[in-house]
């Protein structure tokens, strides 16, 4: 295969269908660098070198420009997170309605502190910012899910429930 | 008099409402067929005669901001849908593009159109994933339904609508930070002037406009700027969506018209403050707008002039409501926290003052405040935001409005609440 997304470096994208799809989408190639970013963090977890690497390549520019605009954005994981991301809005809306709790409680189950991950790499905690659902405070996202208006048991029970 | 009846959301309790389908079926569409066989400048003259004032944020008048693109069309010309819904307090767009997507997508057209736009962009932030696949969805029927594409309903007008996700950063709903994101860089807002307008997205001309605004148009197409003028206050009229959160019973999305008292939002919308309390505080207009004390509150209208003559802002109509449990100096510091948390660092002020202001917050609530903390915080936000004087408009310290979206609300908890953060200073600290 000739396809530009089967670089020289360690990551190559699944779906190059998708990746030529992307890049041919936009008038400018750099623009497809977020949307590239997303996949390859969907197939690899998180971001490598050797995705940043591809992608530069892809988007017609020097690794560094995409390692500037990955270090920006807190979505973009630079290393590997647990099996699922808990995310746990800190904002006021969310601190009003008990979401203070509910970073303790994992804290305190699972022994980790916001930004680590458990030893069984089971769980990641991150506290996040508003996630533009407050009026269903408190608001959890795991992964892609959102997980809105739980009480503290409900969020134990949702905690217990993923593998 | 008659009631208000909802518009942009009257159909969100029906079952499968975000269909093609079902939008057909209440008349969706038809004021795209209409616009299709107008001139673009008389379509831009009916959004222009209908006062519709942006609703991300700032309410400039969308009419006379499509007006300011340049009229030699000698580069192409870009439509951005900004579905970043970032602002604290708000999630109104969320419900829109869940619900009424093919509304939005139909005022996407409607604006294109009328600027003469072939290839548009939704900027959604990063976390609405569902709702990016539930976009995806929306496009897919409408290029089957030849509502996006080529040659759109036979009229010869082409165009192709992109799904964008963001990827967490707050300060990309500020349309200039948001370009950058979306050609690739991280998002840090450009100094204005150039205004998108004349050079946006690739430098070309560029219109950014938010969610609601977009999904009001195929109303106004159908019904007239007339009719839309009458809704409200004629100089920032229409239907709105109000987001109600914090401390209440039914916090939600409520649709009444512009300039509806906030008393009747917080008190039979949102049903009045939980567990019995007392209102305390409310902020307006998101995070960003100054904070109202409960008895400045309850006499307020929701429209752009009201809160504007009051010192703080409608913004994005995110309520954020706060009674009397609740402790000033911490929300205070949640606050400041998020903008430390958000700044893109370019500007020195912006940057430090918000790590300042949380490092001496946090100091406070831990009950280590100083005497002369109060005046360093007001040194600081006039630092951040510049004085605060809104006969003058904006102050330009920063390159961008976030610095006065921090140093707005937190100089307003301070001034209005100062009894609390004094009493953060222990007492041997206010004798010295
Ligand atoms: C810090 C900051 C954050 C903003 N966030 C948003 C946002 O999340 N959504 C939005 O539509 N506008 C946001 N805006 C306003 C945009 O810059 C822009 O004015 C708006 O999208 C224009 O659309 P409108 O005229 O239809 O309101 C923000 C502005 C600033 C300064
Ligand atoms: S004011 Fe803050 S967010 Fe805006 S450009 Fe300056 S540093 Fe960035
Ligand atoms: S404050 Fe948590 S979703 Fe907005």
């Amino acid at each position: 295969m000739k396809s530009k997304a089967q670089p020289k470096s360690g990551f190559s994208f699944a779906d190059s269908e998708r990746v030529e799809r992307i890049l041919s989408q936009y008038p400018d190639k750099k623009s497809a660098t977020l949307p590239l970013l997303h996949l390859a963090q969907s197939q690899e977890g998180y971001i490598s070198s050797s995705v940043i690497d591809t992608i530069a390549d892809l988007a017609d520019c020097h690794p560094s420009v995409v390692m500037d605009c990955v270090s920006f954005y807190t979505m973009l994981y630079t290393k590997p997170q647990g099996r699922h991301t808990i995310q746990v809005c800190q904002t006021l809306s969310c601190s009003l309605n008990g979401a203070d709790s509910m970073v303790d409680h994992v804290r305190d189950k699972y022994e980790i502190e916001p930004g680590g991950t458990t030893a069984d790499d089971r769980f990641t905690l991150m506290k996040v910012e508003c996630l533009g659902s407050c009026g269903t405070a408190p608001v959890v996202q795991v992964n892609n899910d959102y997980h809105e208006g739980l009480s503290l048991e409900e969020f134990d029970q949702l905690l217990e429930s993923l593998e | 008099m008659s009631a208000f009846k909802p518009v942009l959301t009257q159909h969100i309790h029906q079952q499968d409402c975000h269909t093609l389908p079902f939008y057909q079926s209440e008349g969706g569409y038809s004021a795209l067929e209409k616009v299709l066989t107008m001139d673009p400048e008389d379509v831009i003259d009916v959004v222009k005669n209908s006062n519709l004032r942006g609703r991300g944020g700032a309410g400039f008048p969308a009419g006379i901001k499509w007006g300011f693109l340049p009229k030699d069309m000698v580069k192409p010309t870009y439509l951005i849908n900004n579905a970043d819904e970032s602002e604290p307090g708000t999630f109104k767009d969320r419900l829109l593009i869940n619900k009424a997507p093919h509304q939005m997508l139909e005022g996407m057209l409607i604006a294109a159109y009328a600027i003469r736009c072939n290839l548009a962009f939704i900027y959604i932030r990063g976390e609405f994933y569902k709702e990016a696949e539930v976009l995806e969805k929306v496009l897919s029927e409408a290029y089957a339904a030849n509502l996006l594409g080529k040659n759109i309903l036979g009229s010869k007008y082409d165009l192709d609508v992109i799904v964008h996700r963001g990827a967490g950063a707050y300060i990309c709903g500020e349309e200039t930070a948001l370009i950058e994101s979306l050609e690739g860089k991280r998002g840090c807002p450009r100094l204005k002037p150039p205004f998108p307008a004349l050079e946006g997205y690739l430098k070309c001309p560029t219109i950014v406009n938010n969610v609601e605004t977009l999904s009001n148009l195929p109303h106004i197409i159908n019904q007239g700027a007339e009719w839309f003028r009458s809704i409200g206050p004629e100089k920032g009229p229409g239907p709105k969506l109000y987001c109600v959160s914090g401390c209440v019973n039914s916090p939600g999305v409520f649709e009444e018209p512009m300039g509806t008292s906030l008393k009747k939002l917080i008190y039979e919308n949102a049903g009045g403050i939980k567990n019995g309390n007392q209102l305390k505080a409310v902020l307006p207009g998101g995070s960003s707008s100054a904070i109202l004390t409960a008895e400045e509150a309850v006499v307020l209208n929701m429209d752009f002039d009201s809160l504007m003559d009051a010192k703080t802002m409608l913004g994005s109509a995110g309520i954020i409501v706060m009674d009397d449990t609740v402790d000033m100096v911490q929300a205070c510091l949640n606050i400041a926290r998020f903008y430390a948390h958000e700044s893109c660092g370019q500007c020195t002020p912006c940057r430090e003052g918000t790590t300042w202001l949380v490092k001496m917050l946090t100091r406070m609530v831990q009950g280590g405040g100083t005497a002369g903390d109060i005046k360093m915080l007001y040194e600081i936000t006039d630092n951040i935001g510049g004085l605060i004087d809104f006969s003058k408009g904006s102050f330009g310290k920063t390159i961008c409005p976030f610095g006065e979206a921090v140093a707005w609300p937190v100089r307003s908890f301070v001034e209005k609440f100062e009894a609390e953060f004094i009493n953060y200073i222990p007492q041997q600290e206010t004798v010295a």
